[in-house]
């Protein structure tokens, strides 16, 4: 027999395999169709603008388009000592031209994020430049302030040169790059955002703990109990699932506070005397208390799930075969339930780290976290690529443990309610 | 849950540990929401309960926080729940329709790049809010789109879609694919199939995948926040307001309207998971 007749033909006569493989591809591209709206918003509206943060978090054109003159006359300067009188001429007729348009506001906020200290010189020197006299700008400028006469601005000038930098990067580790191009460590008394991500992680972790800790038995009681027990108290876990975060936080802020509830019960039972009321909220207890609650349904449900499609008959083999029930605890239904503790430990470590209004609200300065300080130099600072680039890194991390999540537990497994 | 007869002491003891211990967990969960009932009711103006509460004087309950949230001068709630409705409403619709058409796409089993594509379309769920909020106001500010309700609703379409989509492919899990084949064998085509067959089916989890939508919109204060100007402010944006500057009453008769609204949709959302559940033969 010849291959020819070997092949299997449809009724078009065309071989049986390429039709298949033709329907195949074209249920592909149907699939693909379905998904692709959804697709393409979001990659519009949110992988795009996410991609935008990145080229934000990075870009310093602006200044770099602010003075021209300045930073070509500064190729030269070693800087060592003060520039010569080149770069400080330069500078005066930057500057000049960026009061005529009336940005120089902006250049102004830009060099006090490199260097406090910096607007305030800016705005003296536009004051006094109306009477300046042509030539020998470097004696004028200096004789405006003693700052101006200072090399550590003019360095701090020089290191914004680059249209690109990761200088914010650094700066959200508390570093930055100094004179010599080494990248080091800021003072201590001005390391402010390594606390930060420390206490994020710490405030993240230790609230996932508590959530496992206080989550597991009440999943395994939910799973155990005959179900129109269990249904009643699925209320209780479902119930804060389903209410608004403010009116949990709100309901946290009453209890806590001074003449709350919670600081009554403990004067009640003599823990502390009435005149000496400690503060449970505005710190890290309040953050810690209300974060536990909020986040609990998101630890009990996936420990749920799992706890459920474990047969009590294992326990019951387990005892039966002379384990005493906590060796059949143990040895049994623990390592059964390690998928859903993955679970659900992995989401609200997730949660907890990027968590912003609870904090907000009941943190108080000594229980803010990491999404505080980006809200505050997105609303206040208004440094965006600061904000951006902290952003960015503590997204990174939070990828990661999405990644991490993908591959045990699988996106698809999420189960909600 | 009794015990039988012959369990040994310690046990016993262990047991009823373990049970306090869960009352306690409970306790915890549920009881910082009716904290918020009886203070709203409260006619003074502080928030904690007063002598006459405590003793249950009627002269000490009053609506009086109602009536402010209702009628009160220069009262921002009117505005806001109005806001919120309308912006709640449209991000539902959005998210419904994109992520049910997303998720019919993603359980055929012919679907490439099923993983990346699904991990994309859940990661407004995992992205801290944060970030979320200002990638988007980088976005809404350039296409100019900030501080309009368009750009709120685009917003939440974005953060409500991954629900839609978890629920809907969990429904289409149980789906058995020889009805909608048999459909079209009769001679039906796939727009009538899908309206005749699939969605009657599928319903439940569309609905609940809405209504985890319409809650994600209508609690979201994060990225409006970053959004909104004067005209936008929704219930969630006074209430953060409020809680910011002065906690008053007024907020505790707001809190308790939600709270209520809250359990009317958990009642609805239980009702058709269970209904879901009977329907793909999974019924306990």
């Amino acid at each position: 027999m010849s291959s020819e007749t070997n092949k299997i033909l449809t009724t078009d006569g065309i071989p049986l395999e390429e039709s298949l493989k033709k329907a195949e591809k074209k249920n592909k591209i149907k699939a693909f169709l379905l998904v692709a709206p959804l697709l393409l918003f979001l990659i519009i509206t949110y992988v795009f603008p996410i991609g935008d943060m990145l080229f934000r978090s990075v870009d310093d054109r602006m200044v770099t388009n602010m003075l021209p003159k300045t930073f070509k006359a500064m190729e030269k300067w070693d800087g060592k000592e003060l520039p010569d009188e080149e770069v400080f001429e330069a500078f005066y007729f930057d500057y000049k031209k960026l009061v005529e348009e009336k940005t120089f506001g902006k250049l102004a906020t830009q060099l006090n994020y490199e260097k406090n200290g910096f607007k305030s010189i800016l705005k003296k020197l536009k004051r006094k430049m109306k009477k300046f006299e042509e030539g020998n700008y470097k004696e004028q400028i200096m004789g405006v302030h003693k700052r101006w006469a200072n090399v550590e601005y003019w360095r701090a000038l020089k290191r914004r040169t680059p249209a690109y930098t990761y200088s914010k990067y650094l700066k959200g580790v508390d570093m930055y790059e100094n004179e010599d191009g080494k990248i080091v460590q800021v003072p201590e008394d001005r390391r402010v955002h390594k606390i930060l991500w420390v206490r994020t992680i710490e405030v993240a972790f230790f609230v996932t703990v508590l959530c496992f800790l206080m989550a597991y038995p009440i999943a395994h009681l939910l799973a155990t109990l005959p179900m129109k027990y269990s249904n009643l108290l699925m209320i209780c876990v479902l119930l804060p699932f389903w209410t608004s975060l403010l009116v949990r936080t709100a309901s946290w802020m009453i209890l806590l506070q001074q003449q709350g509830i919670v600081n009554d019960f403990f004067v009640w039972i003599g823990l502390v005397s009435d005149d000496n009321r400690p503060e449970m909220m505005y710190n890290k207890t309040g953050t810690y208390v209300a974060m536990t609650q909020i986040l609990l349904p998101f630890m009990v449900l996936p420990l749920y799930s799992v706890m459920k499609t474990i047969s009590p008959s294992l326990m019951r083999a387990g005892k039966s075969l002379g384990g005493t029930p906590f060796v059949a605890f143990w040895k049994v239904y623990f390592p059964l339930t390690i998928p859903g503790i993955g679970a659900g430990c992995l989401l609200v470590f997730i949660l907890a780290i990027g968590y912003y209004i609870t904090p907000a609200l009941v943190g108080g300065a000594s229980g803010t976290l990491i999404s505080n300080q980006i809200a505050y130099h997105m609303k206040s600072t208004l440094d965006w690529s600061f904000a951006s680039a902290m952003g960015l890194m503590l997204l990174t991390g939070v990828l990661v443990i999405y990644w991490i999540y993908n591959k045990l537990v699988g996106v698809d497994n999420i189960k909600l309610g | 849950m009794a015990l039988p007869k012959y369990t040994e002491p310690h046990y016993r003891i262990w047991h009823y540990f373990y049970l306090t211990i869960c009352t306690f967990v409970f306790f915890f969960l549920i009881a910082p929401l009716f904290v918020i009932f009886p203070l709203s009711f409260n006619a003074e103006e502080f928030l904690v309960f007063s002598d006459g509460m405590k003793r249950l004087d009627p002269d000490a309950f009053s609506l009086r926080w109602y009536q402010d949230m209702v009628y009160g001068t220069k009262n921002p709630w009117g505005l806001a729940a109005k806001n919120s409705f309308i912006i709640a409403i449209f991000a539902t619709l959005g998210s419904v329709l994109l992520g049910t058409v997303a998720a019919l796409g993603l359980s055929s089993r012919h679907m490439p790049y099923k993983g990346i594509i699904m991990a994309t379309l859940i990661s407004p769920m995992i992205v801290p809010l944060i970030i979320s909020g200002v990638a988007i106001f980088f976005f809404m500010a350039k296409v100019g789109l900030a501080a309009t309700h368009t750009g709120i609703i685009l917003a939440h379409i974005v953060l409500g879609t991954p629900f839609v989509v978890i629920t809907v492919t969990a429904t289409l899990s149980g789906f058995d694919h020889s009805v909608t084949r048999a459909a079209s064998s009769l001679g039906s085509d796939p727009v009538n199939t899908f309206m005749k067959i699939t969605l009657p089916l599928i319903l439940p989890g569309v609905i609940s995948g809405g209504l985890f939508a319409f809650v994600t919109s209508f609690d979201e204060v994060v990225v409006v926040l970053f959004l909104a100007g004067l005209d936008n402010t929704t219930i969630p944006i006074q209430m953060w307001t409020g809680l910011r500057e002065q906690l008053s009453p007024t907020i505790l008769a707001v809190a308790t309207c939600l709270i209520v609204l809250s359990t009317l949709i958990l009642v609805t959302a239980e009702l058709l998971r269970r209904r879901s559940e009977r329907i793909r033969g999974i019924s306990r």
